[in-house]
């Protein structure tokens, strides 16, 4: 465990007046937002930095000589440098800008996926998968024949490791791993899983979108090919997101998708591709979303992710305790041996889910209700639906005392 | 949701009106919401164009199982083509009218599915 450091600037009453939306009300009650697996709340600081943009520097990338479109590229070019160094990649023109964990993936699918393989081979996908690293591979196998295998779970809510050796063999050609589970929580080994899928010669994608705001990432570390990441979930705006890949990878791939910005020589006959990123980022991009992206990152930066990591962690077992007090709080998750990030689904015995997310909502209080994108998931482990809250930066305990005493009244109202 | 309000609500969710199907139905209709996974399905018998019989079967949260059950109990005995014409404000309305906007989804998932299976068998 990393030695608790607090600056006197992280106390979370404090980093709550940076959020604009944390001042509003929900029906007549101070918003409580545990809902932050589903999105995160944005600081003034990235408002701010898109404001400044629209209204100071406003103008298309690399195109052009005039002032506005030069500083719109610089800052645009810095967005992907940021996110580069918060990641750990070795160059910043192995970020490619999307528009979010999806597309980043779907890209993969298409440029890489569609060219390189073939019916026989198989890719390794985790059953704590994101229906977002899922779907897109289903669409693979129908096209080219392969084969998707896939890693379980344990009841206790971790990967079965000890099944890895026997679905990893030579056919393999990609891993896909979620980094944290969006449903429970769970941090996967990404770094053993890593090691195992490179001894079979597979490439390793990591789905990073609900670990990337939370704990600190190092692609170098880890070793892996690919990494993506949504920046909405990180503070950042929608409609941006990230995929990393290493360099060597990203130049013989094929593009995803054609046209502006994305070419170097266009005759009638003939294209040919723009050098890293921008053969990935074809039109004219997300360029207010990058930079706010980029305005994410500092600020995450200035606080410390290992901070907020260490916050989250102390709201994660004070929550789970004081839950667990009740025998009508089934939580899922939790008991295995894998370190989690603040996530917990959860059912209220004898309430719908939705219903419990109605009446908390009653009370400014922010959970996600459903099946949360993991439907093989809640499958597997016979969850029709849950609850959910998550935690960020910005939450705090006498926030969870008052979720659970709300849960208490629920509970009473159903019986 | 106003206590009194909610209690009819509940009362219909915990004690479901007209729950479950019927063998020979003369028209059956189901249809969930894929967001969130609450399904209904509805057996009706139709005699002379008037509902004669309602039964509703599925899962789901209180409000859809309870607008469902309500739904149930206003219609039986009703007229084919009056049933038709029931709005979706009828439906709040029968529902307290305190539903909030969030949560209409689930509130009309009955009417709609009442309305797809009588829509082109309302001569039956």
């Amino acid at each position: 465990m990393e030695e608790l450091i607090k600056p006197p600037s992280f106390k979370p009453e404090t980093i709550k007046k940076d959020f604009p939306i944390l001042k509003r009300n929900v029906n007549g009650k101070p918003l409580i937002y545990l809902d932050n697996a589903a999105t995160s709340q944005k600081p003034e600081c990235v408002i701010d930095c898109i404001d400044n943009y629209y209204k100071n520097h406003n103008s298309n990338i690399h195109r052009g000589v005039h002032t506005l479109s030069y500083e719109s590229t610089v800052m645009y070019e810095d967005a992907h440098k940021k996110v580069a160094d918060f990641i750990g990649a070795r160059d910043w023109k192995e970020i490619v800008f999307t528009r979010n964990a999806t597309e980043s993936i779907n890209l993969l699918a298409y440029g890489w996926g569609l060219h390189n393989l073939k019916e026989g081979d198989e890719i390794l996908i985790t059953i704590m998968e994101h229906h977002s690293n899922i779907v897109p591979w289903q669409m693979l196998r129908d096209i080219r024949g392969i084969k998707i295998n896939v890693l379980g779970v344990n009841e206790k809510g971790d990967l079965k490791l000890e099944e890895l050796s026997g679905v990893l063999s030579d056919k393999t050609k990609l891993v896909c791993v979620i980094h944290a589970s969006n449903v429970l929580g769970t941090v996967n080994p990404v770094k053993l899983i890593t090691e195992e899928a490179k001894k079979v010669g597979a490439l390793v994608l990591i789905d990073a979108a609900q670990s990337a705001p939370h704990i600190p990432i190092d692609v170098q570390d880890i070793d892996c090919d690919f990494l993506v990441a949504s920046g909405h979930k990180m503070m950042g705006p929608t409609g941006i997101g990230f995929l990393y890949g290493c360099s060597e990878l990203l130049e013989k791939m094929e593009p995803f998708m054609y046209g502006g910005d994305m070419i170097e020589k266009v005759t009638l006959t003939k294209s040919t591709w723009n050098e890293l990123p921008w053969k990935f980022e074809a039109g004219t991009p997300n360029i207010a979303g990058g930079i706010g992206l980029g305005a994410a990152v500092d600020y995450i930066q200035d606080i410390g992710l290992q901070n907020i990591y260490n916050h989250e962690e102390e709201l994660l077992s004070y929550a789970l305790e004081k839950m667990s007090e009740y025998d009508w709080i089934n939580i899922y998750g939790h008991k295995g041996d894998s370190e989690s990030v603040g996530v917990i689904s959860f059912n209220v015995e004898g309430v719908h889910p939705h219903d419990v997310a109605g009446m908390l909502d009653e009370q400014g209080i922010a959970i996600r209700s459903g099946h949360h994108c993991a439907q093989p998931l809640m499958q597997e482990l016979s969850m029709d639906y849950a609850a959910r809250m998550s935690f960020y930066l910005y939450n705090t305990k006498d926030e969870i005392d008052l979720c659970v005493e709300t849960l208490k009244k629920v509970k009473t109202l159903f019986g | 949701m106003e206590s009194d309000n909610l209690e009819f609500i509940l009362d219909h969710y915990k004690n479901p009106r007209n729950f479950g199907t019927i063998e020979d139905a003369d028209l059956s209709y189901e249809e969930g919401i894929p967001s969130c996974g609450d399904v209904i399905r509805l057996d009706l018998r139709i005699k002379d164009k008037v509902l004669e019989d309602v039964k509703f079967s599925g899962t789901g949260c209180a409000i859809s199982q309870a607008s469902v059950s309500i739904l149930t109990e206003n219609v039986t005995g009703k007229n084919v083509e009056d049933v038709l014409s029931l709005t979706d404000q009828d439906m709040l309305e029968a529902l307290g009218g305190q539903v909030s906007p969030i949560r209409f989804k689930c509130a009309l998932l009955g009417l709609t599915v009442l309305k797809k299976a009588l829509s082109g068998n309302n001569s039956n």
